[in-house]
């Protein structure tokens, strides 16, 4: 096992891919001579040439178009786009398109595209580059959505997403990228789409999270346990489809829970993880699953992120105030 | 760019033309290469698909089939330019595009499926090389061109075909398509049937270009304006286009003048709102049906029986068709959510249990 930063993971991860199926292809902005703006695709380009890694012009939609084009010739395209905040150009690409694909063929066609994209706050990028906006995808159906919390997952996860019929959004949380090292094992493993893993476990309440927030929320867990609170916490890491069976267990475990996301209060997918909560474990509930999140305001310029985004102390204020009720 | 320059470039958009409304060659040099019995089957299927075409609009009115575009007008820039396409060249078309679909494999009674909303119709068969009719204005422009790419890398000596209207032409897919398909020179064909209006709106208020044609300039790739009421010169150039393709020249954007003699859609258009009576009858006098029975007429290669026999036939085919569709099985909410993903979501199978179970109440 070696060492690896998430971003040099996820790297090993279409490296893996690429030599293991000559079908994968990867493209974007800027991924192959350059090596992606965060040296993402780096050195792809030159291992397997520019058939298999390829520059396109700059225009998402256009990105989306061909990999869907692409897909129905039997390839499994890895595309890229450069800032999640740009996503929207791709809109129709991805969720008028590919998600319904096999449905409007009737299950004829399908579209294993693998859309990677960083995103995520507290690295002040200029507006539009780091906007949390997963909570849209959560919403349509026939796409899958896995964000990564760390090497390990993230390459097991990304070898999964490319090897997958449907097609899966991939985000990367930009903090993540090179904040920590962790061991990665060496060649091919996976991590199954859809299923959340336990980081810590614990009795008292369960903490329900997923990319740069479960660093966060293991921080805060460390913290109570100084205050007799054992909190268990659950890493979704994929969050559609959500994996309700491992939050069900908890809670019935546990009997509180605080769910926490990065995004806005009114955005992401703490409301839905919320209502699957009632819907399946209400009546082991002994108070209202709290919930931390940033306000309902555009995601903020780059000097007002640090009291925007949700931190250990917010986690632990609400953990505090649940298990008081 | 200067004034004149401009100018210069949109008078390189000629339309071209071989047949004029009489069915008289006017264009001997152009002449495409096409024989005597390719000429009647080409004939053939544009009969056969204006009757298609009346039937299609006389059962959407008695309910018995749900969305349609009407084709009438449009069946030289429609059926010539199909048959410009080989068997495995693919084929991406819009809403309206039914009958290239059907002349291109996809089972009648399938386009009819396709109407009424159900989900057989989209299932294209394994041995044709075609995707399901896009609803997205332009969006099958983008995937056109991942296609063509694909075919590319693949080394097949095949092309992607893309059908969409002059409204598209002012969507950014239009452009993106072209630009990337143009930057990876990939054998695509891009078929803009300019009918002169998106809906109600007139191509004069959707672009402030001569042509559309020329909107290729900007990526690079070749542009051609073509008399789209005349199907032997539909025919050349979307056969020219197809050679440059397969053999590494890059994509093609063809821009046909055609017009649906109908309204936009059966689902309660009125062209009176928008369009003059006057500007239809003009239209109707450039009939590709009458101008290349004309034609094929004059060379004996046509005659009245072969027209009766013809009709019979698309009634007759028609009618088969619809029994065919009417007995498919109605769809179930589960056959929609066991196409959802390859294999179902925790979601996807809770909700499968629970309708299947409702489906048994029924």
């Amino acid at each position: 096992m070696v060492q690896m930063t998430m971003i040099q993971a996820i790297t090993d991860a279409m490296r893996t891919e690429l030599k293991n199926d000559e079908n994968v292809l990867v493209f974007g902005e800027d991924v192959a001579k350059n090596g992606g703006v965060f040296r993402a695709t780096e050195g792809l380009y030159d291992e397997f040439g520019e058939d298999r890694v390829f520059d396109t012009p700059l225009a998402e939609s256009g990105i989306g178009g061909l990999a869907l084009g692409l897909a129905l010739q039997k390839f499994r395209p890895v595309m890229e786009i450069q800032f999640f905040g740009f996503v929207f150009e791709a809109m129709d690409s991805i969720v008028s398109q590919m998600a319904r694909l096999r449905y409007r063929s009737g299950g004829v066609y399908q579209a294993p595209v693998t859309i990677r994209s960083p995103f995520g706050g507290g690295v002040k990028t200029p507006e539009l580059h780091s906007d949390n906006l997963e909570g849209l995808f959560y919403e349509c159906p026939g796409l899958k959505v896995v964000i990564p919390s760390n090497p390990y997952d993230a390459k097991g996860l990304l070898i999964s997403a490319i090897r997958d019929n449907d097609p899966v959004l991939f985000l990367e949380h930009m903090k993540l990228y090179r904040s920590f090292r962790d061991e990665v094992p060496e060649g091919e493993y996976t991590v199954e789409i859809g299923k959340a893993k336990v980081v810590r476990e614990g009795s008292s309440i369960t903490l329900i999270t997923y990319g740069a927030m479960v660093r966060a929320a293991l921080k805060a867990a460390e913290q109570l346990k100084d205050e007799g609170i054992d909190a268990e916490v659950i890493d979704l890491r994929t969050i559609s489809p959500l994996d309700t069976e491992t939050i069900t267990q908890s809670i019935k475990k546990t009997g509180r829970a605080v769910v926490i996301q990065e995004a806005q209060k009114q955005a992401g997918i703490a409301a839905h993880v919320i209502a699957e909560i009632n819907d399946r474990a209400l009546l082991y509930l002994d108070a209202p699953v709290g919930r931390v999140t940033a306000p309902d305001t555009v995601f903020p310029f780059a000097a007002a992120e640090d009291v925007w985004l949700p931190n250990e102390k917010d986690i632990i204020e609400k953990v505090e105030e649940v298990t008081a009720f | 760019m200067p004034a004149k320059n401009m100018e210069q470039m949109e008078d390189h958009f000629e339309t071209f033309r071989i047949l004029d409304e009489q069915g008289n060659v006017v264009n001997e040099q152009a002449m495409p290469n096409i024989s005597a019995n390719e000429m009647r089957e080409l004939m053939r299927r544009m009969v056969y698909t204006r009757i298609w075409d009346q039937r299609a609009l006389s059962l959407n009115r008695q309910g018995r089939l749900g969305f349609y575009a009407p084709v009438a007008g449009q069946e030289a820039s429609m059926l010539a330019s199909e048959f410009a396409m080989e068997k495995e060249d693919w084929l991406l078309p819009s809403y309206r595009d039914i009958p290239q679909l059907v002349w291109h494999g996809l089972p009648l009674y399938q386009a009819f499926l396709y109407s009424r909303g159900h989900f057989g119709g989209g299932r294209i068969p394994e041995d044709v090389r075609a995707v399901m009719p896009q609803i997205i204005i332009g969006a099958q422009c983008t995937q056109a061109t991942g296609i063509a790419l694909g075919l590319k890398k693949r080394g097949k000596k095949n092309v992607a075909f893309t059908y969409f209207g002059d409204g598209a032409t002012s969507q950014g897919d239009f452009y993106e398509a072209m630009n990337f398909a143009g930057v990876f020179k990939a054998p695509a064909v891009f078929i803009n049937q300019n009918n002169r209006f998106a809906i109600s709106v007139p191509v004069e208020k959707q672009t402030a270009a001569k042509t559309l044609a020329q909107k290729a300039a900007a990526a690079g790739i070749k542009g051609v304006q073509v008399d789209g009421m005349d199907p032997l010169a539909v025919y050349s150039v979307a056969r020219e286009a197809r050679n440059r393709a397969v053999s590494g020249e890059g994509p093609t954007l063809i821009e046909t003048l055609t017009y649906r003699y109908g309204p936009h859609t059966m689902a309660g258009d009125d062209p009176t709102r928008y369009r003059t009576k006057e500007l239809t009858d003009e239209w109707e006098k450039k009939d590709p049906l009458v101008r290349f029975r004309n034609f094929l007429e004059n060379l004996s290669l046509w005659s009245p029986g072969d027209e009766e026999k013809t009709v019979e036939e698309a009634k007759q085919d028609v009618a088969s068709a619809l029994k065919k569709a009417d007995q498919v099985p109605k769809q179930k909410v589960t056959d929609l959510l066991k196409n959802m993903y390859e294999h179902p979501t925790p979601n996807i199978e809770e909700q499968l249990a629970e309708y299947s179970e409702k489906e048994e109440r029924k």
